[in-house]
């Protein structure tokens, strides 16, 4: 797949969760700052199921099986909405230690795209 | 994790015994990796079942388990309530169980796993998080008792 682009998710979420770690830090909630943020990634995340499945149908395939790409490419959009879902009615520091996680959660899901897609 | 926590939480009412939050304050991080857990191991086990189950059985059903467990403890969380959180505390001291007795077996006998499960080698393939969770959350789980 597009290396730049795993790399560029995965950089974006580790800074996402630097961000939010430190919201939590400092004992504050997520702000509408914070959403931006985790916009920009699920953009990111968005481009990258995009040019995986155009990939796909151009007949490239992925060293460890199409399904578990597909599933991980899938939870790799889904991880960080999810986790601002979950902080917008957890208004304390503990919404942004959520989405810090979530945030990490697509980091690794990064690298283990990476490792699925194959050199 | 200090007593401060919870400032936010007006958990001042001790009438309110039956309906507690659990899946607020601290209870969210968990309530987000209970999440991501019951999908790793329910996908992970659908999958492996889909593609080939013959290859091995053992530790596709184990994933199924797992993510059984994972998802009723979710569940448990966001419901709230003193019969959830006992439901959910015998939930987490059966995975923490089903890690170490998953782990040790697949460290002990490999050849009765030639598939990985969410619990073999004691979660190292999740970053142990496996381990970790069960015992946070039944920390957090008795602390939201007495709060």
């Amino acid at each position: 797949m597009l290396v730049a682009l795993t790399v560029a998710v995965a950089v974006t979420a580790l800074a996402l969760a630097a961000w939010c770690g430190f919201a939590a830090y400092r004992d504050q909630p997520t702000k509408d700052w914070h959403f931006i943020g985790m916009a920009v990634v699920s953009v990111l995340a968005l481009a990258q199921l995009v040019v995986g499945i155009v990939r796909l149908a151009g007949g490239d395939r992925p060293e460890q099986g199409m399904t578990i790409f597909i599933a991980y490419l899938i939870g790799a959009f889904a991880a960080v909405p999810a986790a601002g879902f979950l902080s917008l009615t957890e208004r304390t520091r503990w919404g942004s230690v959520t989405v810090a996680a979530g945030a990490v959660v697509l980091a690794v899901l990064e690298v283990r795209l990476y490792d699925i897609w194959g050199s | 994790m200090t007593d401060t926590d919870r400032s936010g939480a007006p958990s001042s009412a001790p009438a309110q015994k039956q309906q507690f939050e659990l899946g607020t304050g601290p209870g969210r991080v968990l309530v987000w990796f209970y999440g991501v857990f019951t999908v790793a191991a329910a996908s992970r086990s659908v999958v492996q079942m889909i593609v080939d189950f013959g290859r091995a059985p053992l530790a596709y059903v184990l994933s199924a388990v797992a993510a059984v467990v994972y998802g009723f403890i979710t569940y448990s969380l966001v419901r709230g309530g003193e019969k959830a959180r006992r439901a959910a505390l015998v939930c987490c001291a059966a995975e923490l169980a089903g890690v170490l007795v998953v782990g040790t077996w697949t460290l002990v006998s490999p050849s009765a796993f030639p598939d990985a499960t969410v619990w073999s080698d004691f979660g190292m393939g999740y970053l142990f998080i496996p381990v970790i969770l069960p015992v946070t959350g039944m920390i957090w789980l008795r602390r939201a008792r007495r709060a």
